[in-house]
């Protein structure tokens, strides 16, 4: 379903996982790379990208983890999933950044390496480069 | 989401920055959810008290809140990286311990009951069946809501903060009446708490916010506490409900095949170099039961036990902490197996552990491996 959690506009590349993420544990709050070894991104980065995934799971704490990469300024530009869980979306709210959720065709039609742009203000919410 | 004018008034800034961020976090909340209102809760328990899980970013956020901040319920708080009391004989960095004693001293500033324990549950009174809470601390909001007949979100540790603000939380489908509609059948013969915390490492991936269990037999206090921890980990789900859910409910079985599925995922090691007990903490009754188990035996090598201060302080009363230090087990209080710096990769490679909330965070966070083994394989294996 389509939500604005947190407002913004930006511009960039799609890295997206067909996994959901547990922010504490998976993913390096100094660097923004994930370091779960079963997880599809493993040793990839999500600074600076448009970062689309199913939903956030597991540890509460994991919205400190978010809050962190935004002050460590290894933060995705914005977020899309299509469920919002409450890690992500109050870790996105007190980091400011962006963050959407979208149908599950949406979801299937967004590819990795994809330019895309984010405003929430608009109607279509994504806009496709 | 509807709001009061009073909300309104918060979100827009005229009740300060604070209070605007804690707002703003409670609608996001509330979007994600789908909740049409706020309702006032009495009992708050946050997360995000670590140094390790927070870092600098968590520790100056809530140094800068506390400046003039203060919960406006009850509100209890998570295990810290270690135990105040002992914390010398680790050898940990300065810098590790004045930035856990600022985040201690920030959460006491705003009000908050120092009770460093991810078990709150086992140590605080449990309010009247239906009491809405805002519970962080994924295995003790799923424990409240299956078994200690509260009712609370599976919160993030900033939206229990902002309910501890506040008083208040999202009205979300978890604090109304929850239809799961996935049943978990376990088919698993003779299960022990590991067995149990694949189950609930499972039912986390399998459910959306809630699920039911169906073919439990009776269940020990570990045993629960395994299956909440090993949920928590795992998946966004909040309850188990016990019961073969409606004809439409979508069965899906947890076999032997499920189970090794799970085992060999977090299972990492033949042996381990040390032992761990507790994830979630040690409760009184399984103190008292490790006790016994330890009669007229010791560890070959160390085993760390993770017990609230209050279960501590009992069971010194009573004698059990002198049993368990005979038996050479390290009795820590204020801490957890998750994230503890006092286990640390450079010295350690592989741990053994009972725990599958432990195995998680052990093996994804602190980086080394891990060694899966029921407590009674533990003491059959590991004491002489």
């Amino acid at each position: 379903m389509k939500k604005i959690l947190v407002s913004g506009k930006v511009q960039g590349i799609v890295l997206k996982s067909e996994k959901s993420i547990n922010f504490l544990g998976t993913v390096d709050k100094k660097t923004g790379i994930i370091s779960d070894k079963n997880h599809d991104l493993f040793e990839k980065s999500i600074k600076d990208t448009i970062f689309v995934f199913p939903s956030g799971v597991g540890s509460s704490v994991g919205a400190y983890t978010i809050y962190s990469i935004k002050s460590n300024n290894t933060a995705p530009l914005a977020m899309i999933c299509k469920k919002a869980d409450l890690t992500v979306a109050t870790g996105c709210a007190l980091a400011n950044i962006p963050l959407i959720t979208i149908s599950d065709e949406e979801f299937s039609s967004i590819k990795n390496g994809m330019n895309l742009s984010l405003d929430t203000d608009s109607s279509n919410l994504i806009h496709y480069q | 989401m509807e709001l009061t004018r009073e909300e309104e008034s918060a979100l827009k800034g005229e009740q300060g920055e604070v209070m605007q961020t804690a707002y703003r976090i409670l609608v996001a909340t509330g979007e994600a959810t789908d909740a049409e209102k706020l309702i006032p809760i009495e009992w708050a328990h946050l997360a995000g008290v670590n140094y390790n899980t927070i870092g600098d970013a968590g520790e100056e956020l809530l140094s800068g809140i506390s400046k003039d901040a203060r919960v406006k319920v009850k509100t209890t708080l998570n295990p810290m990286g270690f135990d105040i009391d002992n914390v010398s004989k680790y050898g940990l960095d300065e810098n590790f311990i004045s930035k856990q004693l600022s985040i201690k001293n920030s959460y006491e500033t705003m009000g908050v009951i120092p009770s460093f324990s991810c078990i709150p549950y086992e140590i605080f009174d449990i309010p009247k069946d239906g009491t809405q809470v805002a519970f962080a601390e994924s295995n003790a909001a799923i424990h409240v809501n299956s078994y200690d007949n509260l009712k609370t979100n599976k919160e993030s540790a900033f939206s229990a903060l902002a309910s501890a603000l506040t008083g208040k939380s999202p009205y979300s489908s978890l604090r109304k009446e929850d239809t799961p509609n996935v049943t978990i059948r376990m088919k698993v013969k003779d299960p022990n708490e590991l067995t149990y915390g694949m189950l609930g490492f499972f039912a986390g991936k399998v459910g959306d916010t809630s699920v039911n269990i169906f073919g439990l037999g009776d269940m020990d206090k570990r045993q629960c506490k395994a299956m909440c921890g090993g949920m928590g980990t795992s998946g966004t789900c909040a309850k188990f409900l016990f019961g073969e859910g409606d004809s439409d409910c979508e069965k899906v079985d947890f076999d032997e095949k499920e189970m090794q599925t799970v085992h060999d995922e977090l299972n990492t090691a033949e042996k381990g170099d040390i032992i761990t007990l507790g994830s979630p903490q040690l409760g009184l009754e399984e103190i008292s039961d490790l006790a016994g188990k330890l009669k007229g035996r010791s560890f070959k090598k160390r085993c760390m036990i993770f017990t609230p201060r209050t279960i501590k302080e009992q069971a010194k009363k009573i004698g059990y902490t002198n049993e368990l230090e005979r038996a050479g087990c390290e009795i820590l209080s204020d801490c957890c197996t998750c994230l503890t710096p006092l286990i640390n990769k450079d010295d350690v490679d592989a741990v053994t552990t009972n725990s599958i909330k432990g195995a998680f965070y052990l093996k994804n966070s602190t980086g080394v491996d891990v060694n899966l083994k029921s407590l009674s394989q533990i003491i059959e294996d590991e004491t002489r």
